[in-house]
């Protein structure tokens, strides 16, 4: 799998993004929400000062500049680093967990194939944006709202691929043999089924980080994501977006983490694919 | 001049393979007007040498070493344009399925049409006239129809013979036929067998005639060469290298063979019933949203009878009905109707939670060794899954399948590994016995042995022969091979479109066959005139 350049490059990214989110207090950052009104609109590289949450004020180099409040750029950026990878691999696992559950009992319960795939395509059917904001609107603009809001319109996705999965592998000669032998439904369905379709959803679970990622973005771009008072490169952007004209690096720097990270986890999720299902590999 | 002259060929495996080459060294001709059969089990490197004669090998193999000579022209060093040219026009070939070789969503006719145009410059109307002249040729009844026709509409046949049609449209001096008949049944094979001697006398082509099956080669070899692990170890002519092998697994070979001659061994009458089916019928659901449309009947009143320690057998072609039999008596299919009494028991309408303690008592081995085991789970845990079902302690569990292992001739070390670390005859006797883990009193083998080569094949049967005289199991044996069949049956029933048309015991089914189907199956079972297994 590592002799994959996909899986190399898009790994490699993705660790460096999380050694940035992890190490973020200690690579020359300040606190994210920490403002100096002496130093707004800084361009990237100047210095200035900022004043901490006891009052003194000390010097500080704005690497990606500051923006109209005098906040750092670069820490909020790293920082929103953290935001954006939780709320990419959560939104994911919410979404496989819950695909998982309704894609096998769809999948291999007959009786639940129609009920379950009818409340499927009905979600299919509302854009993901509207349900996330629809969501959002509901409850408390919060992380795990967020999460759960991104991940409620992958759950279709997840339940369709999953479920025909299902449909193949239950005709498998090893699934009828384990029926033959007495083995109970739900050990069939986890036991039997559930691990041959790991690879695909492992693939399928990258993509969603991805737009999980994205669609965070633009939920707080929008102003219905997370509170403005929690770093997100959304929020970032949002609030440069007035003076995009006079000061691009607002928007420059957040917007080139978005698509980086993105374009990284979608290489990475290509490489898994490749290296995962052989079938795929060998026509390249 | 020979037709096709190969001379020391060569081919290359990747780094890692279990061999360095695929082919080493292989050398023969085959003449005009000549049928040579390629014979070797499976990984012999009988299907690469018909890929590197017509210069489609895989990207991962690679010529090495030696020439193919088609009429004097030397293929290996031949340009790809120039090999273009004369696939088709000099030589063709035949694939073993033909569903998967042919377009389907293209029409049989534009498909043979295609070969034409590529190589000729013709008139429409004359290429038309000249598909049309094909398909009377490879005796399609009604061509106008089947070349307006998709692959699906037809049968497996008449696919096969689409194919024959196309490979013949440029008239090439050379055919390759890679094991043509496999996926045909049996009265069809003979059908596509007896089409392609007629064939080749009246065009005088060379035939190479790839095929696992002795049977086939003494229908249509003039000479044989037989292939083992990449080499070739015997060439001579048909009778020669049947009745007088040389090599020694040649002989092997050939005596793995099993023979029609049914066996001899008394079954005891009196032994106690095990299964029992009456009226036992099959429909399968028909379409339709709001109102069902007419059921497809898989199966139509089968009475069978199966007494402890004997064996059962169900012969019949493919949508004969015989596996969905197969599939009721596990339960693995809820039949429409009729009994299926195993002992004193009535399976064949119990729920889902009735049935599951009785499970254990009919167990089923499949045709396909590599999908039957579970490629994520160990040996160890598909052997002991079954006994762990039923209450087993997982210490007794894993000591019975190491003595399970030891029956079906496996080490118990192997425990541990995982299903694609072993062959398909070493999957076989897993399945096996992952099936006599719960100690069933019925044993199903659905085509169990067909998948696999002969000389596995015949330690497969001598296995489980033994397993059932020592358990003294009752043995349903699913098959559409007669030979095998032969061997192992003591009662045979003989399946035509869901139906049972001539049941009773072997030897009198087999030596003196009532019904015309019965006959029609024995008259088309390959090489019958050839006493095999000597």
């Amino acid at each position: 799998m590592l002799q994959n350049w996909s899986v190399r490059i898009g790994g490699s990214a993705l660790l460096l993004l999380l050694v940035l989110a992890l190490g973020a207090p200690w690579l020359g950052t300040v606190d994210p929400t920490l403002f100096d009104a002496a130093s707004r609109d800084l361009r990237p590289g100047a210095a200035g000062e900022i004043t901490t949450l006891e009052g003194d004020s000390v010097k500080h180099v704005f690497l990606m500049g500051s923006d109209s409040f005098g906040r750092d750029i670069y820490s909020r950026v790293l920082y929103g680093t953290r935001v954006s990878l939780v709320v990419g691999l959560a939104s994911a696992l919410v979404a496989l967990v819950f695909g998982v559950v309704c894609g096998l009992g769809a999948g291999y319960l007959r009786w639940l194939d129609g009920p379950v795939m009818r409340v499927m395509d009905g979600v299919m059917a509302i854009p993901a944006i509207l349900i996330a904001i629809a969501v959002v609107a509901l409850w408390r603009a919060s992380l795990p709202t967020v999460i759960v809001a991104i991940a409620i319109p992958e759950i279709p996705r997840v339940t369709r691929l999953v479920r025909s999965l299902v449909l193949s592998i239950r005709e498998e000669p090893y699934v009828e043999a384990a029926v033959a032998l007495g083995t109970p439904t739900g050990k069939i369905m986890f036991g039997h089924i559930l691990p041959n379709t790991i690879a695909p959803l492992l693939v399928q679970g990258t993509y969603i980080c991805a737009f999980a990622i994205l669609l965070e973005s633009i939920l707080s771009f929008l102003g219905v994501g997370l509170p403005p008072d929690i770093p997100t490169w959304g929020n970032i952007m949002a609030e440069g977006r007035v003076q995009f004209v006079a000061y691009p690096h607002n928007v420059f720097f957040p917007g080139v983490f978005l698509a980086v990270t993105v374009l990284a986890v979608n290489i990475l999720g290509d490489g898994l694919r490749d290296t995962l299902d052989p079938k795929m590999a060998k026509r390249v | 001049m020979s037709t096709l002259e190969v001379q020391n060929l060569t081919v290359s495996l990747p780094m890692g393979g279990d061999r360095p080459e695929a082919v080493s060294g292989v050398s023969f001709e085959v003449q005009k007007q000549e049928i040579l059969c390629l014979v070797g089990e499976s990984g012999s490197g009988k299907s690469v040498i018909a890929q590197a004669i017509m210069g489609i090998l895989p990207k991962t193999l690679s010529v090495t070493g030696g020439k193919v000579l088609l009429e004097s022209e030397n293929l290996t060093a031949a340009a790809p344009s120039r090999l273009r040219e004369l696939r088709g026009a000099r030589m063709a070939m035949i694939f073993q399925e033909p569903m998967t070789a042919l377009n389907p969503v293209m029409r049989c006719g534009a498909q043979i049409e295609e070969v034409l145009e590529c190589h000729r410059t013709q008139g429409s109307g004359d290429r038309r006239r000249r598909i049309l002249d094909l398909l009377r040729e490879v005796a399609l009844p009604d061509p106008e129809r089947i070349a307006a026709s998709y692959p699906h509409q037809l049968s497996g046949g008449q696919r096969q013979r689409i194919m024959i049609a196309m490979a013949l449209a440029l008239e090439p001096a050379l055919l390759i036929a890679d094991e043509p008949t496999t996926a045909l049944d049996v009265t069809t094979q003979a059908q596509i067998l007896n089409l392609i001697l007629e064939l080749q006398k009246k065009h005088g082509m060379g035939v190479l005639f790839i095929t696992h099956d002795f049977g086939v080669v003494a229908e249509i070899a003039h000479r044989v060469a037989v292939l083992r692990e990449g080499r070739l170890v015997e060439l001579g002519a048909k009778l020669e290298v049947l009745q007088r092998p040389r090599h020694d697994y040649t002989r092997m070979l050939i005596r793995s063979v099993p023979t029609l001659e049914p066996h001899a061994r008394p079954a005891d009458a009196a032994a106690p019933l095990v299964l029992q089916t009456r009226g036992l019928s099959k429909t399968y659901a028909g379409g339709g949203w709001l109102i069902r449309g007419p059921g497809v009947p898989a199966a139509t009143d089968v009475n069978l009878e199966l007494r402890k320690g004997q064996t059962l057998g169900i012969v019949g072609e493919s949508g004969s009905g015989k596996s969905t039999v197969a599939r009721c008596i596990v339960r693995l299919l809820k039949p429409s109707a009729g009994e299926i009494r195993l002992g004193d028991t009535d399976l064949a309408h119990m729920s889902a939670r009735a049935l599951r303690p009785l499970r254990r008592r009919v167990q089923i081995v499949f045709q396909d060794p590599y999908r039957s085991l579970n490629p994520r789970r160990s040996v160890g845990e598909a052997l002991v899954e079954g006994p762990l079902n039923y209450g087993v302690p997982r210490a007794e569990a894993l000591q019975r399948a190491r003595r399970l292992l030891a029956l079906v001739r496996l080490d118990g070390d192997v425990l541990d590994r995982y299903p694609h670390q072993f062959s398909g005859g070493q999957r076989q006797r897993i399945c096996i016995a992952r099936a006599l883990a719960v100690e069933p009193d019925l044993l199903v083998a659905d085509e169990a042995v067909s998948a696999l080569d002969v000389s596995v094949q015949a330690q497969v049967l001598a296995l489980l022969a033994e397993i059932r005289t020592r358990l003294s199991l009752a043995v349903l044996f699913i098959t559409h091979d007669l030979r095998v069949a032969a061997q192992v049956c003591d009662q045979v029933a003989v399946m035509q479109r869901g139906r049972i048309v001539e049941y009773g015991p072997a030897r009198e089914v087999f030596l003196t066959p009532r019904h015309e189907y019965t006959r029609a199956l024995f008259a088309a079972a390959p090489g019958r005139s050839f006493a095999f297994g000597g």
